[in-house]
């Protein structure tokens, strides 16, 4: 299941960083489409996050332990909504630019989250 | 630290490229903070260097990120100053970690230029140096 949601949410991190991507290209700051798109890679996140603690509770271990795991799946999460939020005040493709490191930043800590349950 | 720049006399450095910059500074210093807490905090004796440089390249990371949040003419002088402590700091750790990996039993956020953080490190400074250069 986690290892699921982690493909998920890395495919869709890929997804939003390439789409905000294009909006810079074409010169646009990021628009309403763009944040709903965000509330969905959100919304993967915050799964993967409930998922992740839920799999802690049963007992069982990630192999670079508890904290190191946890703090990950907290940036996971905080990642895209704070690129996002920025790129409110930044009503240029700057803004999108932003949204898509942001994104390629969440796609960069999934891999890591990998080996940290993984080992 | 979002886009809080609102008093209307100060000049704006987080503007155009300046948001991708701080966003990127911030998180080099969520990163190397928690990063460099928690070596400090559970494996200190393990490889006291590397965990001592990741510490400073965390303040350095802390330190630019406000500054650049601030803005005004004050701040980007003391910010421009810092990413050329920051280049300095990426060269001289890159380069010691590449002569003498014994001195190294962990990596440090600088080892290698950056190489485990996307090279993020060494060109971060860099792009500051030419951003904040430009806001002149």
């Amino acid at each position: 299941m986690l290892d699921a949601l982690t493909v998920a949410v890395s495919v869709a991190a890929l997804a939003l960083a390439a789409w905000c991507g294009y909006a810079a290209f074409r010169d646009q700051p990021t628009k309403d489409w763009h944040f709903i798109g965000m509330a969905v890679v959100t919304v993967l996140a915050l799964a993967q996050l409930v998922i992740g603690i839920v799999q802690l509770a049963r007992g069982e271990q990630p192999a670079e332990g508890n904290v190191i795991f946890v703090s990950y799946l907290v940036g996971a999460v905080a990642a895209v909504p704070t690129a996002g939020f920025m790129s409110l005040a930044e009503r240029t493709k700057w803004g999108s630019i932003t949204v898509a490191a942001g994104a390629v930043v969440l796609a960069v800590l999934e891999v890591r989250l990998n080996d940290i349950w993984g080992g | 630290m979002v886009s809080g720049t609102g008093t209307g006399e100060r000049k704006r450095l987080v503007k155009g490229p300046g948001l991708l910059l701080v966003w990127l500074y911030g998180v080099m210093s969520v990163g190397a903070v928690s990063r460099s807490a928690y070596q400090i905090a559970t494996e200190f004796g393990r490889a006291p260097l590397a965990y001592t440089l990741s510490a400073v390249a965390a303040v350095v990371y802390a330190f630019i990120t406000y500054t650049l949040v601030r803005g005004g003419e004050t701040a980007r002088r003391v910010a421009l100053g810092c990413c050329a402590v920051e280049l300095v700091g990426v060269l001289v750790v890159g380069t010691w970690t590449l002569v003498s990996p014994g001195s190294f039993p962990d990596a440090t956020v600088w080892s290698k230029f950056g190489a485990g953080y996307l090279l993020i490190p060494v060109v971060l400074p860099l792009t500051g140096l030419l951003w904040l250069r430009h806001r002149r």
